[in-house]
């Protein structure tokens, strides 16, 4: 799917959100010079080619009392890294699932999970659970902790308009 | 926060609604008013519990984005943090229990971008920065089951 610069224009604007009024879509199209209806449909061509991963309410984990959070990390040999990635991926403690490269020697890993939970044991016990589940015992792992937040807000993909 | 509310923040993460009125669609299956959704929605955004109604995009279809990680002087980590969350394009950033003791995602219009800011950050702070970009992902996006109870 190609994306025009007026895509790239509401791409950014959805990035921020949608205002809340009672016809948001019309509002953003007044801000990308899209009509209400363009705006609607140029979404659902987004959602449909997997360009909006997900659409609606984005909540703040930590302020509604989900204060824990790890970034768990395994080395999984190559060749078995996907099917692996995939499990856990789907794994209900996960909250998201990334293969990323290894930095040799001060980085050895390459799978990266996110675990959110309400308070630190809870984040633990699920670590622990996923890697009895998995059998991930035989892989290096490290467990990251996150201590304080400096800076949470949404991604901005998009280029911003002249007018804005 | 009542009933309603954590409905609000929990039933409606994704596949939200497409159609002129999206909030009046959620307040009819919340049996409120469309004004008191909107109403519940500036308030939860107002204390932070909604960071926004939105979307999220696929990684790398528009623009660029990285993690990236550096091991900071303890006595330093501060200062260093407020320099990295001084630029716009960096969208997280976070302390964590490692050598590698700052990690923060990047993300701009263009690969090029964020590699100029991860040269700029180095060269700012003399620290070495590690870019781990994302090479699969392997989660299906459905929102965050918040388990009320």
């Amino acid at each position: 799917m190609e994306l025009s610069d007026r895509d790239l224009a509401l791409v950014s604007t959805l990035a921020d959100g949608l205002p809340l009024v009672d016809r948001p879509y019309l509002a953003v199209g007044h801000m990308v010079g899209m009509s209400e209806v363009e705006v609607i449909e140029r979404i659902k061509a987004m959602r449909e080619a997997g360009i909006i991963r997900r659409f609606g309410v984005i909540v703040r984990h930590h302020e509604l009392g989900f204060r824990a959070n790890a970034m768990a990390v395994w080395d999984i040999p190559d060749a078995e890294v996907a099917a692996l990635g995939a499990r856990l991926g789907d794994a209900p403690e996960v909250t998201l699932c990334y293969r990323r490269p290894r930095r040799l020697p001060d980085w050895p890993y390459n799978l990266f999970c996110m675990i959110h939970g309400r308070d630190r044991a809870t984040v633990e016990a699920s670590i622990r659970t996923l890697i009895s589940r998995h059998g991930l015992d035989v892989h290096p792992h490290s467990v990251l902790f996150s201590i304080r937040r400096f800076k949470q807000t949404g991604a901005r993909y998009g280029r911003r308009l002249a007018a804005e | 926060m009542d009933k309603l509310d954590q409905r609000l923040l929990n039933d409606f993460q994704r596949d939200f609604p497409l159609v002129a009125r999206p909030y009046a669609a959620l307040a009819e299956s919340l049996g409120l008013t469309e004004t008191e959704v909107l109403q519940r929605l500036e308030r939860l955004t107002r204390n932070g519990a909604v960071s926004r109604v939105g979307a999220v995009f696929r990684p790398h279809t528009v623009g660029g984005s990285t993690l990236a990680a550096l091991a900071a002087p303890p006595e330093e980590l501060e200062r260093v943090a407020d320099l990295v969350s001084a630029y716009p394009e960096v969208n997280h950033n976070y302390q964590r229990e490692h050598r590698l003791n700052l990690w923060f995602v990047v993300t701009a219009p263009s690969a090029e971008a964020v590699q100029a800011v991860l040269a700029d950050i180095s060269a700012r702070t003399g620290l070495e920065v590690l870019d781990l970009p994302l090479l699969e992902h392997f989660h299906i996006d459905l929102g965050f089951d918040l388990k009320w109870n």
